[in-house]
């Protein structure tokens, strides 16, 4: 059963790298996209801070 | 700068919505996966139909973006409204990477069925020059060093992209009847059976919901980093 | 009207000296063209058949050579805004420098392609066609081309991305320009002609205003 799905009918070649990059191109951009969000407050929290006003 | 510093209204309201988005791209995107999966294979194409619901979102996806940034453009340059800068600026990397995932998994689509990766079909063809507009306008951005100068520079380029943008799909489709009979790729392949409906609607639900997930969260790092800079110069003095 | 003229004339001389824009385009214009049958082949049949496309694409090129010093001249040694206080609205300043720029380059190229079109071995029917379209598209070229160059213009090393924003931009005309030369090649009749037309128009039109806000907004602040 499980060998018929990764087959894909036989386009196992194409189904599953178009899948593939999306998941990698998807993941990268919410990764990256919060990543950048988590730095932005940090360093805005690290500048508050130091000037201890807002 | 100081109407750059806190639009507070846009702050709070993007804080409470960001997680609820988040979620509902998260569960429409695996109900999505699952039933692109569970749907059966093609008559015609096979189990390579299966792309289409990872190529089709992706491209709307482009193209909602681009008209996004248009928009923004359109109310930066007459409201002069801050938000709008920031929206188009953070819709451009997104709109270019559902552009590229639109490409990519657009010549896998195709590769089974036409025996090459690349065809200069007309919807592969007006993609890839929408990708190139996408590029322009962030390295034009990424080029001006002042900022308000960048936005506004980069506001021109993307109404003169819009307009464009129809005469160049225009002129594609015509180059491509000419050289080739009728455009191969269509959205959704000869025919969209009603099962492959559903994983397609859901997965491009989720794309949608993810892209603005994914645009709200850079806008409001982008709104932190301006909130960073004015600060700086403020303390610089 | 005279204000006009001076503007023109003005640029026109400046891109004709020594060193200048024009001949540069030209040389380069050749210079693509005489090099293409050494990658590509020297057989006629096949030279005939992309010779509208190679032309078009490297009048394209060679155009865009001489755009990123349209405003940027001007605008280095301060010219520029004493040229923008003066009698002539923006609009009409920047249309005027579309226009030496198209007499400077658009226009040689377009009398010095019949020339590279022989090298390719161009169908002799076609000829009318190929200057007909070159005419025509280095219109939009040099309009559309002067928005790309109104963007760049305090960028210091603008010119690289100039192309990249201007290019894309450019596709409607090398599609339908080329697309006239190959229905005259196979002589069918076309709409492409009309189209390119009708697309220089617009671009000649609406160009003078977007290249006159982002000019505008270099200048300001």
């Amino acid at each position: 059963m499980l060998a018929n799905f990764l087959a894909m009918g036989g386009y196992a070649a194409f189904v599953w790298p178009a899948y593939g990059v999306t998941a990698l191109g998807l993941g990268a951009a919410v990764f990256l996209t919060l990543r950048g969000y988590a730095r932005a407050k940090a360093r805005l929290a690290q500048f508050t801070g130091e000037t201890g006003s807002r | 700068m100081l109407e750059y510093a806190n639009p507070k209204r846009f702050m709070d309201l993007s804080g409470a919505l960001l997680p609820w988005l988040g979620a509902v791209a998260a569960l429409l995107l695996a109900v999505g996966l699952y039933l692109s999966f569970a749907a059966p294979p093609d008559y015609q194409q096979g189990d390579t139909v299966r792309i289409m619901f990872v190529h089709v979102p992706a491209a709307w996806i482009a193209m909602m973006a681009y008209g996004l940034m248009a928009l923004a453009s359109l109310v930066s340059l007459v409201n002069r409204h801050p938000l709008a800068d920031v929206a188009a600026k953070s819709a451009a990397p997104f709109g270019a990477l559902f552009t590229a995932l639109a490409l990519i998994t657009g010549s896998l689509w195709g590769r089974p069925m036409w025996g090459t990766y690349w065809v200069w079909d007309a919807r592969l063809t007006s993609f890839l020059i929408l990708l190139f507009l996408y590029l322009g306008y962030i390295a034009l951005w990424n080029a001006i060093e002042d900022e308000t100068r960048a936005a506004r520079a980069c506001a021109i380029l993307a109404l003169v992209g819009v307009v464009n943008l129809p005469i160049i799909e225009f002129s594609v489709q015509w180059w491509s009847t000419l050289h080739q009979g009728e455009s191969i790729v269509r959205a959704g392949g000869p025919l969209i059976a009603g099962v492959f409906l559903w994983p397609l609607f859901l997965m491009a639900l989720g794309y949608t919901a993810l892209f603005f997930t994914l645009l709200l969260l850079r806008m409001r790092t982008e709104i932190l980093d301006r909130r960073v800079r004015t600060l700086a110069l403020g303390r610089g003095r | 009207m005279s204000a006009w003229r001076a503007l023109v004339m003005r640029d026109i001389r400046l891109a004709t000296r020594a060193g200048g824009s024009a001949m540069l385009a030209l040389a380069f214009f050749a210079a693509v063209a005489v090099l293409l049958p050494f990658g590509v082949g020297t057989d006629l049949k096949v030279l005939g058949r992309i010779a509208a496309g190679v032309l078009w694409v490297a009048a394209v090129l060679a155009a865009l050579l001489a755009l990123d010093r349209l405003f940027q001249a001007d605008f280095e040694d301060g010219s520029l805004d004493l040229i923008a206080l003066g009698p002539l609205p923006l609009e009409v300043v920047v249309l005027a420098k579309m226009t030496a720029h198209w007499l400077t380059t658009g226009l040689p190229l377009t009398i010095l392609s019949p020339l590279m079109a022989l090298l390719f071995g161009l169908e002799p029917r076609a000829y009318p066609a190929l200057l007909a379209s070159l005419a025509v598209g280095t219109l939009a070229i040099s309009a559309i081309g002067g928005i790309g160059a109104g963007l760049t213009l305090s960028i210091r090393r603008g010119g690289l991305i100039l192309p990249l924003l201007v290019l894309p931009l450019l596709s409607p005309a090398v599609i339908f320009g080329a697309g006239a030369v190959l229905a005259a090649i196979d002589g069918l009749p076309s709409a492409a002609m009309g189209l390119l037309a009708a697309f220089a128009f617009t671009a000649v039109v609406v160009s003078p205003f977007a290249a006159a806000a982002a000019v505008r907004l270099n200048l300001a602040g």
